[in-house]
């Protein structure tokens, strides 16, 4: 890992008095109630299929998670979800539609290199980091419960 | 060097100008809907238009730019005896890739966004050195192809902040040679590469507005010039927040350009387009700009001295992702009406 450089220190003043910066809390609240509001409406199906369907709570749950895979997967290919997540930021990106979108978009990318060679080496290239850190992240969590005698 | 050039530190002075014959500009669908669309000579209503993949989409606009740019100098290919072109793909394939089609003595350049003016600058030197007759140079850049290699894949919802550029689906060509013409190059300033450690990937424009202020100062001082002895200076692709920081840098070292007289293609390209967040940017933006919008002005004589002064962030993905600074160039060309 190379140390990241800093900006000349006559230059640092004048490149943070021009432009706009990110406008945070607006971001901030945006992706709270979009984030907020996709999850409600989502729990409210959820409710609903193990109420008419019958299923049990944690049937109910993955069948509602595939819809909204689904759903967020078909708004990439259609070009809409990047356009939306650029209004609501964390509110599409930290629920599972930015997993989905993550292999959807990667996916969709590299076709133009081909089936096994593009879309397959380089499907999970943004999500392979979630995967790596989560399993791992896991392993770790085990270990120290089962040395602590927790399982 | 040959009596008809003149060296003064990092420019040149062309006492006999080699003359733009020519020159053409191919915009993509958003470039056409831009406020600049009706100075472009082909539009694409898609963005891939039926070919396999953005790459081939990207090498074929710079195709045709060559090829109209040819047409409107009333040669043909085989007149061109050098060819100079850029892109911002990894080992500039588009430029390689037109070249073969176009079966001329080739130069493959490469200066990110700048690259449109080093091969005129380096086009201009070899028609006025006497070292050819006739040449070409081109440059072209595709929003789809360039996203996918430096940023993410072009459907990914990332959040992107209100400094970041837009890159151009536009190419240009421009065709230079000893013959009688309109408009001249008269001066060129060969940028040096300035780094002041901006590490911000989305703030290209913070990141080569030194080195534009570095050219500009350079040029002035080297051709004996001042600001306003040109109707019009044009910075290529430092958007919205690079153009600020360039004209106050620019104060800071005793030169205040008239905010009238000088305008950024990343600006001018798309307007006001929120979209677009700060600009445009990439080759294609001031090949499109300087070889549409401003060669018409300067034939129509709405324009008679203009100062192009290109700007490129030489950085790669992998340079980025290992958290090396952002290198800037700005190349400078001085185009007149004689």
């Amino acid at each position: 890992m190379v140390k990241k450089p800093k900006v000349a220190s006559w230059y640092d003043p004048i490149i943070k008095s021009h432009g706009t910066p990110r406008p945070l809390a607006k971001n901030c609240l945006a992706a709270f109630c979009f984030g907020g509001a996709l999850c409600a409406v989502a729990q409210f199906f959820q409710l609903l299929i193990s109420q008419i369907a019958g299923v049990s709570d944690k049937d109910a749950a993955a069948i509602v998670m595939i819809i909204v895979i689904a759903l967020a997967a078909l708004l990439t290919g259609l070009g809409v979800f990047d356009k939306i997540a650029q209004q609501v930021g964390a509110g599409l990106a930290v629920p599972i539609t930015g997993f989905a979108n993550s292999i959807a978009s990667s996916t969709l990318e590299f076709k133009s290199e081909g089936y096994v060679l593009g879309s397959g080496c380089n499907g999970f290239k943004l999500a392979g980091a979630v995967i790596f850190f989560g399993i791992g992240s896991a392993v770790v969590v085990a270990l120290i419960a089962l040395i602590l005698g927790l399982v | 060097m040959s009596g008809t050039i003149v060296q003064q530190g990092q420019s040149w002075i062309f006492s006999v100008p080699a003359t733009l014959i020519a020159a053409s500009a191919i915009g993509g669908p958003k470039e056409g809907k831009g406020p600049l669309g009706a100075d472009f000579d082909y539009l694409f209503s898609d963005n891939r238009d039926g070919q396999a993949s953005f790459e081939q989409m990207e090498q074929r606009m710079l195709q045709i730019a060559c090829e109209m740019a040819i047409a409107k100098a009333g040669c043909v290919a085989d007149d061109i005896d050098f060819f100079l072109c850029g892109d911002l793909l990894n080992q500039i394939t588009s430029s390689g890739f037109t070249a073969r089609s176009l079966a001329r003595p080739y130069f493959g350049l490469f200066a990110a966004c700048a690259t449109a003016v080093e091969g005129l600058i380096l086009s201009s030197l070899m028609v006025a050195s006497g070292a050819a007759k006739k040449t070409m140079c081109a440059a072209g850049s595709h929003t789809c192809t360039a996203e996918r290699q430096f940023r993410y894949p072009n459907e990914y919802g990332c959040q992107k902040p209100p400094q970041s550029q837009y890159t151009t689906t536009a190419a240009g060509a421009a065709i230079i040679g000893n013959e009688e013409g309109v408009i001249k190059i008269t001066a060129a300033t060969i940028g040096r590469v300035v780094d002041l450690g901006i590490t911000d990937s989305f703030n290209m424009g913070g990141a080569m507005a030194p080195a534009f202020a570095d050219t500009i100062t350079a040029h002035l001082q080297q051709r004996g010039v001042s600001a306003d002895y040109y109707d019009l200076i044009l910075s290529g692709d430092l958007g919205r927040v690079g153009r600020d920081i360039a004209l106050d840098l620019l104060y800071r070292r005793g030169i205040e350009l008239d905010e009238r007289r000088y305008i950024d293609c990343g600006c001018l390209i798309y307007g006001d387009d929120k979209a677009v967040f700060a600009g445009g940017s990439g080759c294609g933006c001031v090949a499109s700009v300087s070889f549409g919008h401003i060669y018409r002005r300067l034939m129509a004589g709405e324009l008679n001295r203009v100062l192009i002064a290109a700007t490129g962030a030489l950085l790669s993905p992998t340079s980025s992702q290992q958290k090396q600074s952002i290198p800037g160039i700005s190349h400078a060309v001085a185009l007149e009406r004689i």
